[in-house]
């Protein structure tokens, strides 16, 4: 199983590039890096997929994340119930008489054409990883032109906040509490 | 004028700043994207004394050396481009150390960042990976924040180099300028405190139930103050230490369960200790391979338990059975009433053997014709006062200090462990000497690395800073020399290397120098030296083949060390 972490970041200039930079230097392999604004302003969630299976050095990940001053939480969901998608665009070589065929494996996927030239369709696909995978095999026969991957997005299932949102609140409200050490 | 609100440029900020967190003395070199910050200390010189050293290198090494001597943060400062790359080296040897310490730098214009402007350096991007946080300062409202976070991330925690990038426009720029108060808020930066009650609980265990425990002492115990606490604790548990480099002063050397340092050059009694263990104590230091040799084989047979402020730590390099999470000082007290009083008579006596065999192979029990590097050593170690500081550098002469010099007090010794910057030991040294200026201050250097950094004799010299230079002169670089003859067949490589007269350059820089040769001299020389105040400069002329012993080459089982023959084998 990938190693699959969210981080709760401050919104400050250069925090992407700190954590890319730490991965290189600790010799931590990224899989996949998604960024994007939370519900609580000034902060971003960043989805972190690394292909580490090994549980202590997972942890140390985890804390080396942690002591960058502008990452605020790091949850690791590996072994959490969670949804995890990944979207993808992918452009078919399609002409007329085979347009038909692709229309109705993606709607097998419950993916979408979003895009239609007379050569080519662009398909939408939202899903786990291995289902954009299998879709992206069985499109591969009709000639595949590009592939665009988002890369992992995850959130705990349940009515949990993957960063224990209260506590996010709290610091907000100028009540900041040793958040970190709380997670320990 | 405490609180009210003024009218100030970014420059004047800056040094309003420092004189707020306490700053005396700042170690900098001016420049282009500096000059504002400059052309402001002026109306400040009366509370904060500027150093102009002789190469921003110098500059970073004796705002850590400070930092080191005083327990405080040591300020570095430079301009742009050249200015701010010189103080890398600086930076990732404090890093590595564990130094707090605070670098500001000019930067070009916030107009033509990023546009390879004159003397332009990503300086933030260039130190990502040896600064413990950095700042570039868009807009002088934000300047007083950004340094009062900056001392704050310093110094507390796991204490490191903080960057300060200032862009020249910010430093000219006006505002209102009132001295924050409100707490800082810092969402993501939370030092740990306290170890939980199951974790006291199962240490207790642990070291209650342990018949050959040992505890391992490194630079946290003296950075956390837990020196008195860790000694309550062995004395009333009876448990050996042995010492990490950085933590070789963290324990009266003449303690009688101090087996000194351990690791590649350590005392052999006190590897067969890490390896003979049943529950290995690490306490605030953190298993660098230096001290730990092969992985695979490391003290095969002991329970683990690893105190340490840095959470990144725990589990890194060595497995543990309790990994604890918080300041050292603070879980020693904690688990103090807990330890049961016992004696662990037949664990000492099985070191204590270990520690006579060492006895005889020491060097100093040789016959030598020439003067030895860890005679000079000892000596000055006879020579001076307890609570002198030893400054060294890095190489054959450094390990030689750890071994032949005994610190019996705390805060005795600077040197540059993690990273090993040659270079380090003299600028260090001078920094050091600004917290008191009245303390005896030897800075112990190879022919190497004081060429690496002898400039900053003209920074002695301007300042009168009370350093005595001992400088042990072996003609090589003594600790490469060592592996090629070890490990590349007395292939000597580019380490004989040559040096100045050093008497003329003494000389050139108008401080007292001295060549010692002869055994008989080191002491009557010693005295002589010790009698100046300000800069003294010694060459100690000595044995160009000495080696380092014992030493568990790079990579080695721990208890595999190659040993100095024993008198009966061989002579030497
Ligand atoms: C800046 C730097 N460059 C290279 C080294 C590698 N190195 C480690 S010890 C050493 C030799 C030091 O020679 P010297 O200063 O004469 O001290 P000695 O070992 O002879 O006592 C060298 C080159 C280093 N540690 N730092
Ligand atoms: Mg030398």
């Amino acid at each position: 199983m990938k190693q699959v972490l969210v981080a709760l970041v401050e919104d400050k200039p250069g925090v992407l590039n700190r954590i890319a930079s730490l991965f290189r230097r600790r010799n931590f392999n990224i899989e996949s890096i998604v960024a994007g604004h939370s519900e609580t302003p000034g902060t971003s969630r960043i989805t972190i997929a690394t292909d580490e299976e090994e549980h202590l050095r997972r942890n140390i990940i985890r804390h080396n994340l942690l002591k960058l001053i502008n990452v605020i939480d790091v949850v690791d969901v590996t072994d959490r119930p969670c949804v995890i998608r990944e979207q993808a665009l992918i452009k078919v070589r399609a002409n007329g008489s085979i347009r038909g065929e692709v229309g109705d494996l993606v709607k097998i996927y419950r993916a979408r054409i979003v895009d239609v030239s007379t050569a080519s369709l662009i398909v939408e696909v939202t899903g786990e990883p291995d289902k954009i995978d299998s879709l992206i095999e069985v499109l591969t026969p009709f000639g595949v032109v590009e592939i665009m991957r988002t890369g992992k997005v995850a959130m705990i299932r349940g009515a949990v906040n993957s960063s224990d949102q209260e506590e996010v609140i709290r610091w907000k409200n100028g009540n900041g509490r040793n958040h970190k050490q709380a997670k320990k | 004028m405490a609180n009210s609100k003024r009218m100030l440029k970014g420059a004047e900020i800056v040094w309003e700043c420092l004189v707020r967190e306490g700053v005396e003395t700042v170690f900098g070199y001016p420049g282009g994207a500096i000059l504002p910050v400059y052309d402001a200390l002026a109306n400040y010189s009366d509370r904060i004394h500027h150093v102009l050293v002789r190469h921003e290198q110098g500059a970073a090494h004796m705002a850590d050396g400070y930092s080191r001597a005083s327990g405080k943060v040591g300020v570095a400062m430079a301009t742009s481009g050249p200015g701010a790359v010189n103080l890398i080296t600086g930076m990732a040897t404090a890093m590595m150390d564990s130094s707090p310490m605070v670098c500001i730098t000019g930067q070009v214009p916030t107009n033509v960042l990023g546009s390879d402007a004159f003397q332009e350096t990503d300086i933030t991007g260039a130190t990502l990976p040896v600064t413990k946080h950095s700042y570039l300062v868009m807009e002088v409202d934000s300047l007083a924040n950004v340094i009062r976070e900056a001392f704050y991330i310093a110094r507390t925690g796991r204490p490191g180099p903080v960057l300060i990038d200032i862009p020249k426009d910010v430093q000219n720029d006006v505002t209102e300028f009132e001295y924050p108060t409100d707490p800082i808020d810092l969402p993501g930066y939370h030092p740990p405190e306290k170890a939980t009650d199951e974790e006291v609980a199962a240490v207790l265990e642990l070291i209650n139930g342990a018949d050959r425990p040992l505890v391992l002492s490194g630079h946290g115990v003296l950075m956390s103050g837990a020196r008195d606490a860790l000694i309550a604790i062995i004395e009333k548990a009876d448990i050996p230490v042995t010492t990490t480099l950085l933590g070789n002063d963290s324990l009266p050397h003449s303690h009688p369960l101090n087996l000194g340092m351990m690791g590649m050059h350590g005392n052999a009694s006190a590897n067969h200790a890490i390896q003979g263990a049943d529950l290995i104590i690490a306490c605030g230091m953190r298993f660098d391979d230096r001290v730990t040799g092969k992985l695979k084989t490391y003290s095969p047979n002991s329970r683990k338990i690893h105190i340490d402020i840095d959470a990144s730590e725990l589990n890194k390099n060595v497995r543990v059975d309790v990994a604890i999470n918080a300041d050292l000082a603070t879980v020693l007290a904690q688990i103090k009433p807990g330890v049961k009083q016992r004696k662990r008579a037949e664990w000492l006596k099985t070191i204590q053997a270990w520690q006579e065999d060492a006895t005889q192979r020491d060097v100093l029990q040789l016959e030598s014709e020439t003067l030895l590097g860890a005679q000079v050593i000892r000596s000055i170690c006879e020579n001076i006062p307890d609570d002198a500081l030893i400054v060294t550098d890095v190489g054959q002469h450094q390990m030689l200090e750890a071994q032949y010099y005994s610190h019996e007090q705390p805060h005795t010794l600077i040197t540059s462990g993690g990273l090993g910057t040659m270079g380090f030991g003299f600028p260090a040294a001078i920094g050091a000497s600004f917290h008191r200026a009245d303390r005896e201050i030897w800075a112990i250097v190879g022919d190497g690395g004081f060429q690496m950094t002898l400039q900053e004799l003209g920074t002695a010299v301007q300042e009168q800073a009370n350093v005595k230079i001992a400088i042990i002169n072996n003609g090589y670089l003594g600790m490469v020399r060592q592996w090629q003859q070890m490990f590349y067949n007395a292939h000597y490589a580019e380490t004989p290397i040559s040096s100045p007269d050093y008497m003329k350059l003494a000389e050139a820089y108008g401080v007292p120098g001295y060549r010692v040769d002869r055994r008989e001299d080191i002491e009557p020389t010693l005295k002589g030296a010790r009698r100046h105040k300000g800069p003294v400069l010694i060459e100690f002329v000595v044995e160009q083949h000495e080696m380092v012993y014992p030493m568990v080459p790079a990579g080695a089982d721990l208890h595999k060390m190659i040993r100095r023959p024993h008198p009966e084998e061989t002579s030497v």
